[in-house]
């Protein structure tokens, strides 16, 4: 800890160095002033001003060295177009602190089966700040900015002194390459210190940590060389916190998993919890299901029995998160990775007069002689030949004018046409939308609801930039009843833990009236209610509040698109709602009846002495098909209107029938009752019929999931309709560079990919195989 | 107990032949609910309706009847399903009853019929009024009377004076009742009461024991040679029945010295007219003839009371006195519109005990024996 305290000063930085050598005592001098300025390293800022990153307090520490290692390795799989299967592992370095010890050194290892990083860019990747592929481009992606992973790193250095380590294999045939470097704040470079070449990936050591992981390991299913045959493993000792709750790297990674249905999660939590600072409030009540001994649900899900089946048909086995011997599994849910998203140029107007003008200055240096006319149809979406011709003629220049020769007035004025052109919006097939089978899907496994929703918006624009708005519901079943609702955000699959109010989602949740779908809700706050609401926006470039990235900027066009997603699905919910009032009314109805036929067959059998029996069977058998026939009278006013059931609405999930009232034979006649068929929740009680139910829905979706092979209109219309985009052709095999691990299927069927994967033109990827970018400037953005 | 102790027997074989009848209903309504159920139709029983709208007025008999519209009372509804099972519940209690040729009180039947509905926590009842309405509900249902079902209500009200009775063939000497009186049964029909010796020339209904006894005390009966009644308040169908007899067969008037508040012009309007739930029994109950002789809103100045014995008149007093007023046999009786335009002029209300205040026997010596002679009463 004696290196953290000469790296780390413990108190506020920046006004330290504000104030730092400007003593009043000593006459300042624009010479000993200009003796003291000089470059700043970016590492070196970011060492100080740490919390800008999300390294606030070890907390969430822990959490942001999660977080950036698992938003890397998914972002690396989906590119190479591998399914992702990661696992997490924390280890409690100091498992024998004292209980009321706050805080604890951890080391955190992420490895992931993605398509590995040659040698040498390894340095660049995680031993420099603002290093990426991700940041210069309008180009759908999680990370943005390419400081996470290296920031990590250095806050592991900074509170513990240890290098990162890195084990990666980009070739499944070779040795993977251990390296471990620790990174220099005053360069911005890494300084390697072991570079060796090793067979040991993914980690053994790992293998054997716990009771748990060895007992996954025997049957194959816990970092078996099979399922990571690339990749690359990151390992980072810190100081940190781990408790569960609110903002915990628990509830990263249920919400990773449901955003990601797609994603194999794995997960060996430490030991330990650390002090409760507060009482912290389980994520999503029952969301995991503890399996005895380890049950095969999951497993089977993500394993080798789906191989056979067509990519997109859902696993029959029931998917849910399961809890065995102390390791959480987020189980894959769809075999099926998100569409490849498109990088796309600005839209005219959704740029700003500086960027425009730093536009032009590139132009010129990229070609000599570059003329404005082409620049504007290179430069920018949606700019047509012809619309590029109206723009110069509009400013007073020709089709042959160079962009060296367009001064800054010039600039200035095309810049104001640009803004009040009339142009189409940007194209929307850079957005990967999670999909509303695939929202089900994740929340079907994450949450144990009874009745489940979603819906998917068409692409809008904000300032310019296209976005892309999905919500999803879920409802009942376990969730608890009296508590507010749960917001659950996500930005590009990454979901947001902290400043929910602040969020434009969040905002957007309180104006929905809720109320209309027979939900309880205080004036335009969040309903109050088992459900949870799940808000997920993609787009190019996610407007967040700040650096932190954890609240998405309340922009008018986004609320709004949010509002209808959420109103799509609140519609939903209020056939269901609808639905499930009247099943009760009905079975309460049937409940009053059966309970009194019984005392009116014995009294008539003891008057004229009709078989109690018979009696009591036929009037049974009236109540059951009146108590049918009275719903549809009572609910209608007289009107018998076409019932419809909730269930076919378009991307719903209802699990279980709901059925309040339980009626019990009357008049103790238990042979007597046909039929019963209602039956009593008993949440929390690990019941048979859970289980059940879940396979019931799964086989449901399984069976939609078929029938969108027919029916595309039926679960997922969206991407059924943005499909005919692009070129109706069969998923290619991936690149034989990435060997597909056992559990992935082979090529599926045409038919059962509804969102077709180009073949790569190029590798882009940059992050990992390396091709360095220049850095430049986005958006106006502080980094 | 009250086991009928039949006097004749051609009494015994009315009796028999009365309960052979009555039992014959309830099978027949058993009878339609096992044969509907079974032919997969909705049981239902049909009740006459014992509401206001189903009331006439038969202003030629001056009593008020009941009217032929009918509620079902039906099984598949959520509102009558229990009480239907309550229905099914107390004809069965009933036909028991006839058959071991006994009889139970209100609440007895209550207890009888009491029991957890199988499967749940639920009563068949959850009180006796609950029991008491279905009971009333199966009077009209079946047609048969209340005694004719075996049950009675308890005993309420009072008599004296120079009348002798037979009582299940017990003499009673109505003149030797000392300060108590004889009670009044809830059944006085024929077969269980008779008339044996009246001197009396008319009988006074007063509304409560109190009044009652101030006017015992004071033997006013042996003074008039009257006959003296109260029936604690509204009196019950007992009572209203040997009121009733004594009208009919001995052809005694009856005058009644009732509270001047629109709940002793109710009292009055039931024993003249009749009541809307027992509409049905008018025919036996009500007296056309009987006689209001007091308390009238006009007294508090005739006869010179002081202001302490107000009692002023509440919002839902002068909104039930309206009511009264606007019944049709009020609404155009002058009498009675004058008396009730007092009431609600005076503001106030007297109750009969009232004339105390002016007198320990004020009532019993002036009022009433002026009132008589002065023929000032309402009709």
């Amino acid at each position: 800890m004696s290196a953290v305290a000469e790296l780390e000063p413990p108190t506020t930085h920046v006004s330290k160095k504000s104030t730092s050598g400007t003593g009043r005592e000593k006459k300042v001098t624009a010479e000993t002033m200009a003796s003291r300025q000089r470059d700043i390293s970016v590492s070196e800022f970011f060492a100080k001003n740490r919390h800008l990153l999300g390294f606030d307090n070890p907390r969430k520490a822990l959490l942001t060295t999660v977080k950036e290692a698992v938003d890397n390795s998914l972002d690396a799989c989906e590119e190479a177009s591998i399914l992702p299967d990661i696992t997490v592992v924390i280890e409690d370095l100091q498992p024998e602190r004292g209980r009321e010890v706050k805080q604890s050194r951890y080391r955190i290892t992420v490895v992931d089966n993605g398509p590995g990083i040659v040698r040498k860019q390894v340095e660049n990747i995680f031993g420099r700040l603002l290093y990426g592929s991700k940041f210069h481009r309008l180009k759908m992606s999680r990370g943005q900015q390419g400081i996470g992973i290296s920031a990590a790193g250095m806050y592991g250095l900074i509170t513990t002194g240890k290098p990162m380590m890195i084990q990666t294999r980009p070739d499944a045939n070779k040795k993977a390459h251990h390296i471990e470097l620790a990174m220099n704040t005053k360069t911005n470079r890494a300084e390697v210190t072991v570079d060796e070449e090793t067979p040991d990936f993914p980690l053994q050591r790992l293998r054997g940590l716990t009771a748990g992981t060895r007992e996954m390991s025997e049957k194959g299913e816990f970092l078996s060389p099979k399922a990571y045959p690339t990749g690359t493993s990151v390992t980072i000792e810190l100081e940190g916190r781990y408790q569960k709750g609110r903002g915990s790297v628990d509830e990263f990674l249920e919400l990773t998993a449901i955003a990601n249905p797609h994603a194999r999660i794995t997960f060996v939590p430490p030991s330990r919890e650390s002090a409760a600072e507060e009482e912290d409030v389980p994520l999503l009540k029952g969301g995991k299901r503890r399996a005895e001994g380890g049950t095969k649900e999951g497993e089977v899900a993500a394993g080798g029995e789906a191989a056979e089946a067509p990519a997109v048909v859902a696993p029959a086995a029931p998917v849910v998160t399961t809890e065995t011997n102390g390791i959480i599994l987020f189980p894959r849910a769809v075999e099926e990775l998100p569409p490849e998203t498109k990088e796309i140029m600005p839209h005219p107007r959704g740029i700003e007069l500086g960027i425009l003008l730093q536009m032009l200055k590139e132009a010129e240096q990229e070609e000599k002689g570059y003329t404005l006319y082409n620049f504007l149809q290179d430069k920018f979406s949606r700019v047509s030949a012809n619309t590029a011709g109206e723009f110069c003629k509009s400013v007073g220049l020709t089709s042959r004018t160079k962009v060296g020769d367009v001064d800054h007035a010039t600039a200035e004025k095309l810049y104001k046409e640009m803004q009040e052109s009339k142009l189409p919006p940007p194209p929307t097939d850079c957005l990967a939308p999670i999909g509303v089978r695939q929202l089900l899907a994740g929340l079907l496994k994450g949450v144990r609801a009874e009745f489940y929703a979603a819906s998917s918006r068409e692409a809008a624009v904000y300032r310019g930039r296209p976005f892309l708005i999905e919500a999803a519901i879920a409802f009942g079943g376990e969730l608890p009843t009296e508590d507010s609702s749960r917001v659950i955000r996500f930005a590009n699959r990454v979901p947001l833990l902290f400043q929910q109010s602040a969020c434009s989602s969040f905002k957007a949740v309180g104006e929905t009236n809720w109320r209309n779908y027979d939900l309880q809700q205080p004036r335009g706050a969040a309903p109050v209610g088992p459900i949870v609401i799940m808000i997920h926006m993609a787009s190019v470039w996610v407007p967040f509040t700040s650096e932190s990235k954890e609240a998405v900027a309340d922009y008018d066009e986004i609320r709004k698109e949010m509002k209808l997603a959420l109103m799509e699905c609140g519609r939903k919910l209020g056939a269901y709602m609808r639905k499930r009032l009247k099943m009760r009314r009905e079975a309460e109805r049937r409940d009053v009846f059966e309970r009194y036929i019984g005392e009116i067959s014995k009294a008539v059998n003891a008057i004229n002495g009709t078989d109690t029996r018979k009696l009591f069977d036929a009037l049974l058998a009236q109540a059951k098909k009146r108590t049918a026939i009275a719903d549809l009278r009572l609910d209608e006013d007289g009107k018998k209107v076409k019932e419809e059931d909730p269930a076919d609405q378009e991307g719903v999930i209802i699990v279980g029938v709901p059925n309040a009232g339980t009626a019990e034979p009357a008049g103790g006649r238990q042979a007597a009752e046909p039929a019963s068929p209602s039956r009593k929740r008993a949440p929390g009680k690990p019941d048979p019929f859970a289980q059940s139910k879940a396979e019931a829905a799964m086989l449901r979706v399984a069976a939609r999931a078929k029938a969108d092979d027919d029916e595309p209109t039926l679960m997922d219309v969206k991407q059924a309709r943005r499909a005919p985009s692009k070129p109706e052709k069969p998923r290619p095999a991936r690149p034989a560079a990435s060997k597909k691990p056992a559990a992935i299927p082979a090529a599926p069927p045409p038919a059962a990919a509804p969102i077709e994967r180009k073949p790569k033109p190029k590798m882009r990827l940059d992050l990992r195989t390396g091709k360095p970018v220049p850095l430049d400037d986005a958006g106006g953005r502080l980094f | 107990m009250a086991k009928s102790k039949p006097a004749a027997g051609s009494v015994s074989r009315r009796i028999k032949e009365r309960d052979t009848r009555t039992l014959r209903g309830i099978v027949e309504l058993a009878d339609d609910v096992a044969k509907k159920a079974l032919g997969g139709k909705e049981p239902r029983v049909e009740i006459p309706l014992r509401t206001r709208s189903n009331t006439i007025w038969n202003r030629k008999r001056g009593i008020l009847e009941m009217g032929s519209a009918t509620a079902e009372r039906e099984l598949f509804n959520l509102n009558q399903a229990k009480q239907f099972m309550q229905t099914c519940l107390h004809a069965r209690g009933i036909k028991e009853l006839i058959e071991v040729e006994k009889s139970l009180s209100l609440r007895g039947m209550f207890y009888k019929g009491l029991h957890t509905v199988a499967g749940t926590s639920e009563k068949t009842f959850t009180d006796q009024d609950e029991s008491d309405g279905i009971l009333e509900d199966l009077e009209v249902s079946l047609g048969a009377l209340r005694e004719e079902l075996h049950i009675f209500a308890k005993k309420k009200g009072t008599m004296i004076g120079n009348i002798t009775i037979i009582d299940s063939g017990d003499e009673i000497d109505c003149r030797r009742m000392g300060s108590g009186g004889y009670a009044i049964p809830s059944i006085v029909e024929p077969d269980v009461i008779q008339f044996k010796k009246c001197e009396a020339r008319f009988v006074l209904h007063v509304e409560k024991d109190t009044v009652w006894g101030r006017f015992n005390e004071d033997r006013f009966w042996q003074e008039h040679n009257c006959i003296l009644t109260e029936g604690g308040g509204q009196p019950s169908r007992g009572v209203r029945r040997l009121l009733q007899r004594l009208n009919s067969e001995l052809g005694l008037p009856i005058y009644c010295l009732l509270d001047c508040d629109p709940w002793g012009h109710y009292i009055f309007s039931v024993i003249k007219q009749g009541s809307i739930s027992l509409a049905f029994e008018s025919n036996r109950l009500a007296i056309p003839e009987a006689k209001f002789i007091g308390v009238r809103s006009k007294d508090y100045k005739a006869c010179g009371f002081t202001d302490d014995v107000q009692i002023k008149l509440n919002d839902n007093d002068i909104k039930r006195a309206k009511e009264i007023a606007a019944y049709p046999w009020f609404e155009h009786h002058k009498g009675w519109q004058r008396e009730i335009q007092g009431l609600l002029d005076n503001g106030f209300k007297m109750e009969v005990e009232a004339m105390i205040n002016k007198g320990i026997s004020f009532v019993t010596e002036e009022y009433v024996p002026a009132r008589l002679k002065a023929k000032d009463w309402l009709e």
